[in-house]
């Protein structure tokens, strides 16, 4: 037992992953692509899963701009959420580097590691390529 | 098996009383329940309870012994979580009960106590039912999750904002005399239009409020009805559940709900019925895109039909298929927990010709109740009729 948080395993590592500059996701034999933690495929139920390189640069598939969140975003609104489309995999995370109101579906973005505003937790970001 | 029909049905205001704790709703609930049954409490074998947030609200696990205390009923009690679509999956379990004949009489239904915190921890409890990894860390709340589904059905299909604001006019008109409905009040479109964004492209007009309340029925078997010479004139004659991928980002598209298409598939085979047969719908209106992504997932309408249904005055109270005659989520109110077992209660009222609105559907014979949890990664939908 310690006073700090224990680690997502699988979870924080992809984010350390994305943080070193070598974000991967999880691949089956089938091809079938999930992020971690993982013990088999969802969509095949396979147990071989291996660590594949994710695309460097995905497309925006629907973004909101959020003004009521939750208490760990209070310092952060008015902020845009984005679904990226990677391929194999998508990704749900913070764009910024663009005004929230200019995010557009269809927009190129590569995958980066920020800190909210709130409490400094590290959180998934997209930038506009 | 054994047709499972609807004793009787008893609901608390909808609305803001934050200094109600769930265990007193569903005892009002309940004890409505149990009086317009006119069954023995003696009588009820098991109770099945829906609730969502009662850890984070209350500091309450293990609800279901309290339910069945709150109603002086000493029978197994079973808490059931299904995030939104709680009470609804306890009624399926309920209705499942009674059908495989462990049971002639059951007690089901559902509470939440939302208002006693703040608007940002209630968000942050109702966000908990999305992925906390990969959404909620992201940043996402539930009316952005919803905001992301609206997002990508405008690019997908087109429609507009102000083709949702009529279905938030609807449902408000729709409350109009519901004594139990959070907001009776008449809006606008315009008025939809104006309101502040909670999470673009939704804004307020476009989500349901934070509601207190409680909801319960009592289901029995057919052969305890006509032994105790109940009236009980409507059944549920088909039950059916779906799952899916819990977060957004896993799911094959973003503009369709599978777990609710495969709950009313189920559902409407179970009943022997078409989406044709159906002449009226509670839905899970929690926002107001949320309501056309389920009329299309019943089979009512094609994919991107849906959105303007309302606004051609399709599912308003004169059309061919009325949606949401309580109110719906949007101006009935949403207690998380009891949302489910509630649509069915006044699903039974408005087919039995109890309910403020039963005049619109005065011919009505076949109606359905659609239950959805979080983004719909659950879903229960039942089929009711009438049998008398
Ligand atoms: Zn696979």
């Amino acid at each position: 037992m310690s006073d700090e948080p224990a680690r997502d395993a699988g979870y924080d590592d992809f984010l350390d992953a994305i943080a070193e500059g070598e974000p991967y996701y999880l691949e089956c034999p089938e091809g079938h692509g999930s992020l971690p933690p993982r013990q088999v495929c969802p969509d095949c139920g396979a147990s071989e899963l291996s660590e594949s390189e994710l695309p460097e640069v995905g497309t925006i598939v629907a973004h909101n701009v959020v003004h009521v969140p939750t208490p760990r975003f209070l310092d952060d609104t008015p902020y845009a959420t984005a679904i990226v489309d990677f391929g194999p995999v998508n990704v749900t995370g913070q764009v910024r580097g663009l005004d929230p109101q200019d995010v557009e579906n269809g927009q190129d973005v590569t995958i980066t590691i920020g800190e909210t505003e709130t409490d400094g937790d590290r959180l998934v970001v997209f930038e506009p390529v | 098996m054994t047709r499972v029909r609807v004793a009787g049905g008893g609901l608390t205001h909808f609305g803001v009383h934050p200094e109600r704790t769930s265990r007193a709703l569903f005892g009002e609930a309940g004890e409505a329940a149990l009086e317009d049954a006119g069954v023995d409490r003696e009588d009820v074998e098991s109770v099945f309870f829906g609730n969502f947030m009662g850890e984070l609200a209350e500091h309450q696990g293990h609800m279901g012994p309290l339910a069945a205390e709150a109603l002086g009923i000493d029978a197994p009690s079973t808490r059931y979580e299904s995030a939104c679509a709680s009470s609804g999956v306890a009624v399926r379990q309920a209705v499942q009960n009674v059908r495989n004949g462990e049971a002639d009489v059951v007690l089901v239904g559902g509470a939440e106590r939302m208002n006693n915190l703040p608007t940002a921890e209630t968000t942050d409890a109702l966000a908990i039912a999305a992925d906390d990894l990969y959404e909620v860390r992201a940043g996402m709340t539930f009316p952005g999750a919803y905001a992301l589904m609206e997002d990508a059905y405008f690019e997908e299909h087109g429609g507009t904002r102000e083709d949702l604001a009529h279905i938030a006019v609807k449902n408000h008109q729709n409350a109009l005399g519901n004594e139990y409905a959070q907001f009776q009040k008449e809006i606008d479109v315009e008025t939809a239009m104006e309101a502040p964004p909670v999470a673009e492209p939704i804004h307020l007009y476009d989500a349901c409020p934070i509601t207190d309340g409680a909801a319960a029925m009592v289901l029995v078997s057919d052969s305890y009805a006509e032994e105790h010479d109940l009236d009980a004139p409507i059944a549920i004659t088909g039950t059916g559940q779906g799952s899916d991928r819990l977060a957004l980002q896993d799911r094959d598209e973003l503009t369709r709900t599978p777990a609710a298409e495969d709950a009313g598939a189920e559902a409407f085979e179970d009943a022997g019925i078409d989406p044709d047969d159906v002449d009226l719908a509670e839905v899970h209106d929690c926002f107001t895109i949320a309501e056309a992504l389920a009329i299309e997932a019943l089979g009512f309408f094609e994919p991107g039909e849906g959105i303007a249904a309302a606004r051609r005055g399709e599912t308003t109270a004169t059309g061919d298929l009325p949606v949401n005659l309580s109110g719906g989520l949007k101006a009935k109110g949403h207690p998380v927990g009891a949302t489910g077992a509630s649509q069915v209660v006044e699903m039974a009222k408005l087919l039995a010709g109890t309910h403020h609105n039963s005049d619109a559907v005065a011919d009505a014979t076949v109606g359905v109740t659609h239950n959805a949890g979080g983004t719909v990664a659950s879903t229960a939908v039942h089929v009711l009729e009438v049998v008398e």
